[in-house]
């Protein structure tokens, strides 16, 4: 399927501006961020804690709490249609149906004490017209899918009988229930152990190319996002300050903060590593929003930061081809490397 | 660090939790938490233990301690078992452990003021009260990268990063020569994780106290430590130097978890997961090595006889029946 459109744009947001108004003054939480994603393509978004991207996840499936938060500008057009347009009754066909989401924590977004054939039959007879047999027979299905052990027994069973890479397993079974366009993944693998998120990396992976989802990864792990995303966003303080694909991230970063956070991770060394490397710190901490400096809101952790970073935010350029930053100092480091 | 004597030198730690079911709370079965375990940690020297949730990390580090009891089991400190043990003989030894907890939300009193936390130990030990105390304490402070006037404010006044250099701070107040961090990093945004990791090292640097280092994330644990101890469903399955086990894992189980973690370049091949399936239950561990149930060379003998932990080269043992050569990467 995915062969015959590999281009067709599933998900176009423009210029989004989400907003909380808090005691605290009014803070932007995503402030005019744009990006699109393709059939069967994996966008990944990465920041640290507050950096907007949980946020942009729930400005598209309308779940930003109102108040305090509101969308105030943008555009959210899927599949052709404005989601930012349509009154609530429509917006409830779309979410679950066109575009799907998982959660970080797979025990607190299972309902405990339903079972788990009865939650995924929720999902499917609320936007399918089909028998309660045949839904049932669609949740087992979903579970094989997701290659959960006896799915016939599974189903019957409840969310605490189940491990935490099943239960994941499981939501994703309930995310792709009705064959979304759309499926966004907040930190699907955070809450889980490394050998188990290899293996829901592998099947998130293996069922988006099989379905041609076009899926957004949210996630703070740049390992993941270079073993699973074709493209990234790196955000910063509710802003996108990079946008390329994940070659041209991981070869040349163009931002300050990308190439801060590269240089802070540990790495797990190398079989032929016998040397330490100091860690890069990025000094200071994530800024508040409600207290953003002028100019670039990065530049008072930023070794490369001149005058001008301090007055102007800069524009988000191509600096190379298909790789955009926003950053006044980004052609230079582009040239250098 | 083998010449001398270890600072810690445990044996055979065992930590089993009874579980109680019916009307009449029987016990029904045992949790095996931490099923003999042994291991040194000598001077100076930071020993990481890894492994999956459930695996017995915490209670290896809490046992330690005294802060949970051990079933049986010695956990020697400088030579003396410390295990047997009554709390009032214990305590001039606390002062040579201490622990930094992984959130610093929790492990802090929001009552308190930050130069008050710090403080605390030095009081209740005796060791310094007014105006020294809070000379000692500006002290702290300034080691952890705090400024002296920051210790009049209260917890939620820092933000995490800062939260987890006073529990640094408060660890170090005693002078110990043991301190356990226990996922001391794992809430802390990424940017900010890099600087605690250096924090510890350059403390451990210039103080030279020894730190048993818990942590899920490899890359942390192989950052920090010299040596790292492998544990699965209650026992060390491998322990190495730091370089000596990534280069050469000889556990089937290790070599899973290092092809799990994922690399952060997008041309690193990704391999598919070498193992299937979740950590079995510590309560009806599986007979024989733990791990033979998801292992893809067990053999018969892995499956009714438990291997033990024996010399694979210099300074890394393993427990394997395949350690001859077999069970590496083929």
């Amino acid at each position: 399927m995915s062969e015959a459109l590999p281009a067709e744009t599933v998900l176009d947001v423009k210029n989004l501006q989400t907003v909380f108004f808090t005691n605290s003054g009014l803070f932007r939480a995503v402030d005019d961020v744009s990006f699109t994603v393709r059939r069967g393509e994996t966008l990944a978004i990465v920041g640290e804690s507050g950096c907007g991207k949980s946020v942009s996840a729930l400005s598209i499936m309308r779940l930003v709490p109102d108040p305090p938060g509101r969308i105030v500008g943008g555009s959210v057009t899927l599949e052709g249609t404005d989601l930012l347009k349509l009154d609530d009754a429509a917006m409830r066909d779309i979410r679950g149906n066109r575009i799907s989401m998982i959660f970080q924590e797979p025990m607190t977004s299972l309902n405990p004490v339903i079972r788990i054939g009865d939650q995924i039959i929720e999902a499917v007879r609320l936007h399918q017209k089909v028998s309660s047999k045949e839904a049932w027979k669609q949740a087992v299905d979903m579970l094989r899918l997701v290659r959960i052990p006896e799915p016939e027994r599974r189903a019957r069973e409840y969310p605490h009988q189940l491990s935490g890479g099943m239960r994941q397993r499981a939501m994703i079974a309930m995310a792709l229930a009705c064959r979304p366009a759309l499926l966004i993944a907040d930190e699907p693998t955070t809450a889980l152990d490394v050998t188990i998120q290899a293996q829901i990396l592998a099947l998130i992976v293996d069922l988006q190319q099989r379905l041609g989802t076009g899926l957004i990864l949210i996630t703070h792990d740049l390992g993941v996002v270079a073993q699973t995303a074709q493209r990234v966003i790196v955000m910063y303080a509710g802003k996108k300050v990079e946008e390329a694909t994940v070659e041209s991230l991981f070869e040349t970063p163009l931002h300050p903060y990308t190439r801060g956070l590269m240089a802070s991770i540990p790495a797990v060394p190398s079989p032929d590593a016998r040397e330490d490397v100091r860690l890069i710190e990025i000094p200071g901490m994530v800024p508040s929003l409600t207290k953003l400096p002028p100019g670039c809101a990065f530049a008072p952790r930023c070794k490369l930061a001149v005058d001008r970073c301090r007055q102007e935010y800069p524009p988000l350029d191509e600096v190379k081809s298909n790789h955009w930053a926003a950053c006044w100092r980004a052609g230079e480091m582009a040239e250098a490397s | 660090m083998t010449e001398q004597r270890p600072l810690l030198e445990v044996t055979d730690l065992v930590k089993h939790y009874p579980v109680r079911g019916g009307v009449l709370r029987r016990q029904v079965g045992t949790v095996h938490a931490v099923d003999g375990v042994s291991f040194a940690l000598g001077t100076g020297e930071t020993l990481g233990l890894v492994g999956e949730s459930g695996c017995g990390k915490s209670t290896v580090a809490r046992t330690v301690l005294r802060l949970v009891e051990p079933t049986s089991g010695a956990i020697r400190l400088d030579g003396e078992d410390i295990a047997p043990l009554s709390k009032t003989a214990l305590r001039p030894y606390r002062r040579s452990m201490q622990i930094v907890f992984q959130d610093p939300f929790a492990s802090l009193n929001p009552r308190m003021t930050a130069g008050d936390i710090v403080g605390e130990p030095l009081s209740v030990h005796g060791i310094a009260t007014g105006a020294k105390k809070q000379e000692r304490v500006a002290e702290l402070f300034q080691q952890v990268g705090l400024r002296a006037d920051q210790m009049r404010n209260f917890p939620h006044q820092f933000s995490g990063g800062q939260r987890q250099r006073i529990c640094i701070a408060r660890a170090l107040s005693l002078g110990p020569r043991l301190i356990v961090c226990d996922e001391p990093v794992s809430a802390l945004d990424v940017s900010i994780q890099a600087q605690v990791i250096n924090l510890l090292i350059d403390l451990q640097r210039k103080q030279n106290f020894s730190y048993l280092f818990i942590a899920h994330d490899l890359a942390v644990v192989a950052h920090i430590s010299h040596r790292v101890a492998v544990m699965y469903l209650g026992r060390i399955v491998e322990i190495a130097d730091k370089h000596e086990l990534f280069a050469n894992p000889r556990h089937p189980y290790t070599q899973a978890l290092l092809a799990s973690v994922p690399i952060a370049d997008p041309k690193a091949k990704r391999s598919a997961p070498l193992i299937d399936g979740d950590v079995p239950s510590p309560i009806n561990p599986p007979s024989g090595c733990a791990f033979h149930t998801r292992c893809r060379y067990a053999i018969d003998r892995c499956k009714s006889e438990r291997p033990a932990l024996q010399a694979a080269g210099s300074r890394h043992q393993v427990a394997c029946w395949l350690n001859d050569g077999t069970g590496r990467d083929e």
